[in-house]
């Protein structure tokens, strides 16, 4: 067993974890006139790889490092911290928490694990999305790279899909957009897993990677404004 | 022309009756500090640039319950020069227990064809207080801006308070309706300290809500701290989407907090 089917099913946007309530912004880009089309679409998603999908992807593969090795409830929190610091805008940090603690609730069920346990009792509030992601995969039997793939994926696969149903854009191209995507979604993986500075582990989260998207955090804010939104962020 | 290494440094200390004196002001060509308050410092540029392959190192230490406020004279235009490594500007601030930073040096400009590396790294004590803004313009006028990578790293007592990392001149980035838009400057402003702490609730996360205007926001942190961010056409727009943001954060603050 080497965690490919694994990877599969915590990839797929039918495992039911409320993934595809989220729009990543999306929603809001559209409603401002951000995004109008697939050439809009296509650049959005590309720069949402390069600082939300990189980060959650990074933390992704650390929380299934830790659950590989650790259970101590106070690591949990400072990873979970870590979260909280690369997350400036509270409607994000609402909207992570949210997707976390409802893949930490399915996951327990699917991969039950004392981890996952260790995780719910730390984070009682629910864990942020990716350090669920990371310890969901590690109980599933995923290798903390699948982990950060499985993250960055799900960065630009939720938005592309919110898009399709928000423009009534064409199912097809879309998909093209994020099959041309393929490439910058393993490179982000890869990034999300070499050793930051010179400590791996717990010593090196602090030079995790932080890519902030000022966009993202006014449309996120924006968003809780629109009294008729689909998506709940 | 050979690349140049610089390390400044300011510090201060408690003087009697409470008030601050400061204890270091080690100027470094081109980076020269001059006193200009009784708790004031600005950062004289002396000296194009920085270059590509240059490195400046500015230590700013603020002993407890002392006050500090660094300012520039004039932005900061970063060029190219002829070197392969990126010019570097590192900052280190630690502000101790009960002391207050104010640091708003004047925007950093990405010449075309630089390369920069900016790094702040800030640790505040406990009960420190900390206002820090940081201003980026891509490129002078009608210019395509070089690349540059700012990392910010802001910690409490030892607890991450805020880290990011800002990419600038890079294709996946450039013009994403997700990132910059089709904005021409980005700047953020830091309000940290007692004043902002959340409220304390244990095992329950109640985000406070964030205060949004046209092109910046107000974003309280999960710690004790309010980041304003903010975007702009130019860097005169965003200053003022700054001011607003930093307005509204202040006005967050609890008193007595």
């Amino acid at each position: 067993m080497n965690g490919e089917a694994a990877l599969l099913l915590l990839a797929d946007s039918r495992l039911p974890a409320g993934g595809h309530a989220h729009s990543g912004g999306v929603e809001e880009a559209v409603r401002r006139g951000a995004v109008t089309g697939t050439g809009d679409l296509a650049r959005f998603l590309r720069g949402r790889l390069a600082t939300a999908g990189l980060v959650t992807a990074a933390l992704a593969a650390a929380a299934c490092e830790l659950a590989a090795s650790e259970t101590a409830a106070e690591l949990w929190r400072r990873l979970d911290a870590e979260a909280d610091a690369r997350a400036a805008s509270p409607a994000q940090r609402e909207a992570s928490r949210t997707q976390g603690r409802l893949l930490l609730r399915t996951a327990r069920r699917l991969w039950p694990s004392a981890v996952l346990d260790t995780l719910a009792r730390a984070v009682p509030e629910g864990p942020h999305h990716a350090v669920a992601l990371g310890a969901a995969g590690a109980s599933a039997g995923c290798a903390p790279r699948q982990a950060a793939l499985t993250a960055a994926y799900t960065s630009v696969t939720g938005p592309a899909t919110a898009a399709v149903r928000l423009l009534g854009l064409d199912p097809v191209t879309v998909h093209r957009l994020l099959a041309d995507l393929a490439p910058a979604i393993e490179g982000a993986a890869s990034a999300a897993c070499a050793s930051p500075g010179d400590a791996a582990g717990p010593t090196g989260w602090h030079a995790l990677p932080g890519h902030s998207a000022p966009a993202l955090d006014l449309l996120a804010e924006g968003h809780l404004t629109n009294p008729m939104k689909l998506f709940v962020s | 022309m050979t690349a140049v290494t610089a390390r400044a440094l300011i510090r201060t200390e408690a003087a009697t009756g409470g008030r601050t004196r400061l204890e270091t002001l080690r100027s470094d060509p081109p980076l020269t500090l001059r006193q200009t308050g009784p708790r004031r410092v600005h950062l004289v540029s002396t000296g194009a640039g920085p270059l590509r392959g240059d490195h400046l190192d500015l230590g700013v230490d603020v002993a407890p319950g002392t006050s500090l406020e660094v300012r520039s004279v004039g932005a900061t235009l970063v060029l190219p020069g002829l070197a392969d490594t990126p010019s570097v500007m590192v900052v280190r601030a630690r502000v101790g227990a009960g002391a207050t930073l104010h640091f708003s040096p004047e925007p950093t400009v990405l010449a075309a064809g630089c390369a920069h590396r900016l790094v702040v790294r800030l640790s505040l004590a406990e009960d420190a207080t900390v206002f820090w803004r940081e201003e980026i313009v891509f490129g002078r006028h009608g210019e395509r801006p070089g690349r540059c990578h700012a990392r910010f790293d802001a910690t409490v007592a030892g607890r991450p308070l805020l880290r990011q990392d800002l990419l600038i001149g890079e294709e996946a980035l450039d013009g994403s309706p997700a990132v910059y838009g089709d904005a021409r400057c980005v700047g953020s402003a830091l309000l940290a300290g007692p004043a902002w702490a959340p409220p304390a609730v244990p095992d329950v996360k109640r985000e406070r809500r964030a205060v949004l205007g046209d092109g910046w926001a107000a974003l309280p942190l999960a710690g004790p701290g309010v980041q304003v961010c903010a975007l702009g056409a130019d860097a005169v727009q965003l200053r003022e989407r700054l001011r607003h943001g930093e307005q509204a954060a202040a006005s967050a603050a609890r008193p007595g907090g």
